[in-house]
């Protein structure tokens, strides 16, 4: 099935909940819904489901429409944040649920119940309740009854947010290789980047009820056409700062100029939001620091240590810009190694400009998109 | 202000534990520094909430004593032992502004007002609350409400302990970063003791100087994030901390040779005092295993290349056995015949799951 | 939740409205038709048009008086038993166990009154109370104390407010303990670390996460009171004089006892306005405070 919304909107009393979306989910895709907490990713899954109704806009299955059509009359299946099964059937009784429901012969029962455990290695714990397992394992059963009944469409809210963290790991690893052996639209709901670029498949990210891109996930990692993009696809954080062109130069807004180079090469004087990675900002040493070069290839500013996160292999430096024209919620660079930094430190932000994403005033992507890769 | 010292603790949450299987939390030792900021990290069921509650006296431990700067608290109830709390879910009184939530503590323990109203406004500007003070506890958002949990226990000056139990869940990727490094800004700026339980890895390494590994109700490691991470003393703690884990790979140890099914690799130092009869495993992080083009370094098979956006994760088979490698800036593989380069300094060698220490190395 | 509009429900609807038709609007309308007439018995029909109305709100006439002096009985009834229910209906929910073979054993005791028949209260209490031959009755005189229940306008009030808080305090208890159960453990563990008397977790915690279920308790128990009959037409029929002569009684009385139809009718008709005013504001209330909870996008 192809699933498309057309100029999709609801508001609940007036309050705008999804705001003209408009999206066209092919078949056997996994597409991840990216976006905060009330950004609107439930409530547009919802819609997909048929679970609401739109206040305006169609939703087209394989091109019919069926924006009023209840949910039971189309091919849906559903997974939550919690873990939801029958908590006096066994696991096996569970994913046989919805087929037994459809009245299909036994023998397609067994033979589906047993090919949904396989994929999802429940194999071993059938004949458990599913309170006597794991929250992985009770989370694998919720999604093997969804995929058992061979639903069209396959809506998974946040799955994986109650896991542990190496629950969560393990999971996700195997879930894109569960998609791609069903033929579903797949719709996958998270708020953290990272989960969406291991899953690949397609990103839309959500803002306040507003899509503002969709694509390939990597594709929109890198190339995202405009600042709220760039910031919902980013973790940690994005680093935005303020420029300036004219004559050839550009200045930051905390005072350094450099000659027009990278994005910056072939767009117009004026003002600009320059969006840096956290692997992508250098730290030196503030001691080093003197006057700004003169024609340095790369931006450089000053900032002080606010706090060293060590995750083991690697350094989360949080700072604080001087001057004016940096995000309140200061920068954070990743830096490889372990660096230790006395808090206040004085130290050189340094970036190049073949690696920042540039928007324009309004904040849409401007300039030469470059491959930031990596 | 103190130092918290578990003396033989253990709980059993039946009342006649009969052998090891039945204590939730088997004996554990332990000094927490005055001032330290330290993680407690394991999976679910490992024990380690457990062990928060008895240290914030919730859970009463079956055996062992529980020192306060080397005041026994083991039965004292939580009210008497000044510490203070971040639950998962944010409480707050929901009826009372934020300036009430602040005050309750301090006027519950008949503080004079003139300085329940310094404290307040003290600790709210700390935490960036001073703008809703009057506000409402129940309208704000999760990550407000948790500051404001935090900051009914920094008001109290008698405060020894702050423990945090998975704080973060409720928290938004984007905010856990400003939460986190204000929490570490305050651990500095306050000197307190503070104890973090979750079953995250990145935020028990980011939070805490000494990170406690637990696994199935006892201690495996102790250790700076950086001892854990490239010294795991267990294979569950290399697995546990890093994402992906550590890749650990069943072994023969000759010499300064080790042997995968019969695939040769270069340790640092010779291991000959392993245990007869142990089961012998590799250690190799994915971040010091390099992926190479065919024909150089180690055959191996790519099943999957993830793309993470600032790293590329291969997902590799060594002799029929799954591993993780970093994927070098600028290679590409063709096919799915690739070799593998190892740090051979970063290489450990496990006897059942233990590391084991070499002889003669560099 | 919302669902996608289908017309095709309203003809699943379609009997209930038939019926309720029949059994609701039918005799109302009879009703409304008996309000503005008089009869003398022999279906011989008067017009009076608003003339029992204006009657009955006019404390000075026989009606008024008499509808104005039930009106205040069944108020200051109301208002009695919801102040001894609803605080006694917090302090056992309170007290009631939270786990283990207990909880199951107090809810099933807790439930036995509920379970009892109106009019097999009335006649319990009635023989309990007897001075004669009841336990209760018979044990105060006794010790020393006057009572009688048929004779004494105190002591009748006394037997249906005891009689009544001992049938309903449950339904308030279990209300309370259902929202007590809701409230995550960590707020108790919070409340300890920050000190909080016994009264001050009352205040800050439980009473706040109890409101919505007070609400239900208070509307039910209001409602339920105020139309009360069966139990002190059992036991005290309304007397001794009118000293228990609620609405309802009254309007039996009127009715069936004098066959005033057309007052009857009107009286009944100002009874149901009052019953659905309060009903009203109840709702507005309680519907006000659930969707505060929605705008933030709570659970509930």
């Amino acid at each position: 099935m192809t699933l498309e919304l057309e100029k999709v909107s609801r508001a609940v009393h007036g309050v705008p909940h999804i705001s003209d979306v408009s999206l066209r989910l092919e078949r056997g895709s996994l597409n991840v819904l990216l976006g905060a907490t009330l950004s609107g990713k439930t409530s547009l899954m919802r819609l997909m489901a048929g679970l609401d109704a739109p206040t305006s806009g169609r939703v087209l299955a394989d091109g019919r429409d069926v924006t009023g059509l209840s949910v039971k009359k189309r091919s849906v299946a559903m997974v939550y944040q919690q873990f939801i099964n029958y908590p006096a059937l066994s696991v096996y009784e569970n994913i046989a649920s919805p087929l037994r429901v459809a009245g299909l012969p036994r023998a397609e029962i067994e033979a589906r119940v047993v090919e949904a455990a396989r994929l999802l290695k429940l194999e071993p714990y059938l004949q458990r309740r599913p309170l006597e397992m794991s929250g992985g394992q009770q989370q694998r059963c919720a999604i093997a009854r969804a995929l058992v009944k061979r639903a069209d469409l396959v809506l998974l809210d946040e799955p994986l947010a109650n896991l542990d963290y190496k629950l969560r790991e393990e999971l996700r690893e195997e879930l894109p290789r569960i998609f791609a052996s069903t033929g579903a639209v797949f719709v996958y709901a998270t708020t953290e980047p990272t989960e969406a670029l291991l899953l690949g498949g397609n990103t839309a990210t959500l803002r306040e009820g507003a899509l503002t891109q969709f694509g390939p996930t990597a594709g929109v990692y890198r190339h995202p056409h405009d600042l709220a993009t760039a910031r919902v696809f980013s973790d940690p954080p994005l680093n935005v700062l303020r420029a300036t062109k004219a004559a050839g130069r550009v200045r930051l807004a905390s005072g350094d100029a450099i000659a027009a180079a990278g994005a910056f090469a072939d767009v117009p004087d004026g003002a600009y939001t320059i969006g840096v990675r956290a692997h992508h900002l250098r730290v030196e040493d503030g001691a080093a620091y003197e006057a700004p070069p003169a024609d340095g290839a790369a931006f450089r500013l000053r900032a002080s240590v606010s706090v060293a996160e060590i995750t083991g292999s690697e350094t989360f430096l949080h700072m604080v810009a001087a001057g004016e024209g940096v995000d309140a919620a200061g920068l954070i660079a990743l830096l490889p190694g372990i660096r230790t930094y006395e808090p206040g430190a004085a130290v050189d932000v340094v970036f190049d400009p073949g690696h920042i994403l540039l928007f324009d005033a309004t904040g849409a992507r401007a300039g030469r998109v470059l491959d930031v890769a990596a | 202000m103190a130092s918290i010292t578990l003396d033989h603790l253990a709980h059993a949450y039946r009342p006649d534990p009969r052998g090891p299987q039945d204590y939730q939390l088997k004996e554990i030792n332990h000094v927490w520094r005055q001032g330290g900021a330290y993680a407690l990290l394991g999976p679910s069921g490992c024990g380690k909430t457990t062990l928060l509650n008895i240290i914030s006296g919730l859970v009463t431990p079956t055996t062992g004593r529980i020192l306060f700067d080397g005041r026994d608290v083991t039965h004292l109830p939580t009210e008497a032992r000044n510490i203070a709390q971040v639950f998962q879910f944010p409480v707050v009184y929901d009826t009372m502004t934020v300036r009430e939530n602040l005050a309750f503590p301090l006027k519950n323990r008949h503080v004079p007002r003139a300085d329940i109203v310094r404290r307040v406004e003290e600790i709210a500007s700390r935490l960036d609350l001073s703008a809703v003070l009057d506000r409402k506890a129940q309208n704000l958002t999760a990550d407000a409400k948790q500051k404001i949990s935090l900051g009914r226990g920094l008001v109290r000056a008698d405060v020894a302990a702050i423990l945090f139990d998975e704080p973060l869940t409720v928290i938004d990727p984007h905010l856990k970063w400003q939460l986190r490094s204000s929490l570490k800004e305050l651990h500095r700026a306050l000197d307190l003791t503070m104890i973090y339980v979750t079953h995250d890895q990145t935020e028990a390494l980011t939070f805490a100087d000494t990170v406690v590994v637990m696994h199935d109700g006892s201690v495996v490691q102790t250790g700076s994030p950086e001892e854990l991470f490239l010294r795991p003393a267990h294979t569950f703690v290399g697995h546990f901390i890093g994402s992906p884990g550590m890749n650990v790979l069943p072994a023969e140890v000759r010499g300064r040779t080790a042997y995968i099914e019969g695939i040769a690799i270069a340790l640092p130092c010779a291991y000959p005092a392993l245990p007869a009869g142990a089961r012998i495993e590799l250690g190799v992080r994915p971040e010091f295993a390099q992926l190479a083009r065919a024909g150089s370094g180690l055959p191996v098979k790519v099943r999957r290349i993830d793309d993470l956006g600032r790293t590329r994760i291969a997902r590799i088979e060594i002799a029929g056995h799954a591993a993780a490698a970093t994927v070098p800036e600028g290679l590409s593989i063709e096919g799915d015949a690739a070799g593998l380069k190892l740090d051979p300094a970063q290489i450990h060698i496990y006897a059942d799951g233990a590391l084991v220490a070499g002889e003669g190395g560099v | 939740m919302e669902k996608p509009i289908n017309n095709r429900a309203w003809l699943l609807v379609a009997p209930v409205f038939l019926i309720v038709a029949f059994s609701a609007i039918l005799p109302i309308m009879t009703v409304v038709n008996y309000s503005v007439q008089d009869t003398f018995g022999n279906n011989q029909f008067f017009w009076n048009g608003l003339g029992w109305f204006q009657e009955l709100l006019d404390p000075s006439t026989e009606l008024g008086g008499r509808f104005f002096a039930a009106l205040w009985r069944n108020l200051a009834f109301s208002a009695i038993i919801l102040a001894i229910e609803v605080p006694l209906g917090i302090l056992v929910a309170l007290s009631m166990p939270r786990e283990g073979w207990k909880v199951a054993a107090t809810l099933v005791v807790m439930a036995l009154p509920l379970l009892i028949p109106w009019n097999v209260v009335g006649t319990i209490w009635q023989v309990f109370a007897r001075a004669d031959i009841g336990l209760l009755g018979y044990g105060l005189n006794w010790l020393g104390i006057d009572y009688n229940y048929t004779g004494d306008t105190l002591s009748a009030w006394i037997t249906i407010v005891v009689m009544d808080v001992w049938h309903w305090t449950s339904l308030v208890a279990l209300l309370c303990y259902a929202g007590l159960k809701s409230i995550p453990d960590a707020y108790y563990q919070a409340a300890r670390i920050d000190g909080a008397s016994r009264w001050a977790i009352f205040t800050t915690i439980q009473l706040p996460k109890m409101k919505r279920v007070l609400l239900i308790a208070v509307l039910l128990r209001f409602m339920d009171s105020f139309m009360i009959y069966t139990e002190p037409f059992v036991l005290t029929g309304g007397g001794p004089g009118n000293a228990t002569t609620f609405l309802s009684i009254d309007l039996v009385k009127l009715a069936l006892g004098q066959f005033d139809l057309g007052k009857a009718a009107a009286m009944s008709l100002v009874y149901n306005l009052i019953v659905l005013a309060v009903c009203w504001v109840f709702y507005t209330v309680m519907t006000n405070t659930g969707s505060e909870r929605a705008d933030r996008g709570e659970p509930a």
